[in-house]
């Protein structure tokens, strides 16, 4: 069976780095599911779950402000946070998906409005998938 | 002459302060080491970030964003990273001169440009001349992490794109080794040359298409400039005060050395006076 190598880089240095068959994510355009063999691409991801399918195990990481890079045989997604369940600390993410929503509700200029619903979706991406796992 | 107490009191608070430094010098050693790592670790990211945005920008095909094209200047913003305590030697002094040169050469008025210091002595430097300031940071840690920046950064690159100043500079101490920080001056935006070099160029499909990604790409590029510039920063502030440290404990070392000599002496000499007016005392009574 094919395998493709899926390295999870941020800032803070890599977060996963193994084989899987298959990668599952969420562009900015739609749903991506990506294969060994796929023509090389790139494309942003939205604030979302990355989906990796092993042969045994399956991951599932949350990243945000992304982009997935892929070869034939590998897949690197470049994250400015990614974080696997067990990372993610539900007390904070709760903690900050209450202060994104007091921030959105307050109404003030659109700047701050953007900020506080990319807060929010940064978080309710982060709780999901505590739930899911 | 000092008297005996005089000296004595002297070698005990230097060996206080030498204790001190000494500890300070094995705490920098340390944050060293950590702040290496972090660099480390962050490569990876930069190199691979760099290979798609130059992929992209020298791809061929007419790519265009207001971040890659250069304006005419109006006004210039200086991201400065300095520390926030001192005792780090050289460190901030040589970088912070470099940025006040180059303003006095280039501009003549203070609508021209404007600064941004990170770091609580950049942001004394800057206000007591009274100069622009844009946004100050202070309290970075020891160690950061790209979520505590990630704000900052993006600031800096929003002014670019809001129109509030027309490039960014970027200043600080590029880390070469434990005794060697080098001033490095950085365009960071407009972004005119992205490095291309030894690295294979891959063409890729881009989904949707390109000028949507450089759009996300770009900032996401500039701000993890911005957070290289700082790591390194960090590391090259933790050597200079590391080598400031022990320079501070030699000099330490050497104090106590020629006070605990002239100690010695003072106390020979009243011995030997002693001895004196005792052999002196007996002779009289013969």
């Amino acid at each position: 069976m094919n395998t493709l190598t899926v390295s999870v880089v941020t800032p803070d240095g890599p977060v996963l780095e193994d084989s899987f068959e298959m990668v599952s994510c969420k562009a900015e355009s739609g749903e991506l599911g990506i294969m060994p063999g796929h023509i090389p691409l790139v494309a942003p991801l939205a604030i979302s779950a990355v989906r990796l399918k092993g042969n045994k195990s399956s991951e599932m990481i949350a990243v945000s402000g992304g982009f997935v890079e892929v070869r034939s045989d590998k897949v690197t997604i470049l994250a400015q946070s990614a974080e696997t369940p067990s990372d993610i600390d539900p007390e904070r993410a709760r903690k900050a998906k209450e202060r994104a929503e007091r921030r959105k509700n307050s109404k003030q200029d659109d700047v701050d409005l953007v900020r506080a619903e990319l807060a929010l979706k940064r978080a309710l991406n982060r709780l999901d998938l505590i739930e899911k796992s | 002459m000092a008297s005996l107490r005089d000296i004595k009191n002297r070698i005990s608070s230097t060996k206080k302060t030498k204790q001190i430094t000494k500890a300070m010098e094995m705490v920098s050693a340390s944050k060293l080491n950590r702040a290496e790592q972090n660099a480390k670790s962050f490569n990876p990211y930069m190199d691979k970030i760099q290979e798609v945005v130059a992929s992209i920008a020298n791809g061929g095909g007419d790519v265009s964003h207001p971040m890659l094209n250069t304006r005419p200047v109006k006004k210039t913003g200086y991201l400065v990273i300095t520390s926030d305590r001192g005792l780090a030697g050289a460190y901030n002094s040589s970088v912070l001169r470099k940025v006040y040169q180059k303003i006095q050469d280039t501009h003549s008025s203070k609508d021209e440009y404007t600064v941004i210091p990170m770091g609580r002595v950049g942001r004394d430097f800057f206000s007591k001349r009274d100069m622009p300031i844009e946004r100050e940071i202070t309290g970075v840690a020891d160690q950061p992490a790209f979520a505590d920046i990630k704000d900052v950064a993006s600031e800096a690159v929003q002014l670019y794109t809001d129109g509030v100043i027309d490039e960014l500079y970027i200043y600080y101490n590029h880390y070469v080794s434990a005794i060697t920080q080098e001033v490095t001056e950085t365009k960071l935006l407009p972004l005119t040359d992205i490095s291309t070099e030894g690295k294979k160029l891959s063409s890729y499909e881009y989904e949707p298409d390109q000028d949507q990604i450089l759009k996300s790409l770009l900032p996401q590029y500039a701000e993890s400039l911005i957070f290289g510039a700082l790591l390194d920063g960090k590391a090259s502030e933790h050597a200079a005060r590391m080598t400031a440290m022990k320079a501070a404990t030699d000099n330490a070392d050497d104090l106590i050395g020629d006070l605990t000599l002239s100690y010695n002496r003072a106390r020979q000499a009243s011995i030997t006076q002693e001895i004196t007016e005792i052999v002196g005392g007996a002779a009289a009574l013969e």
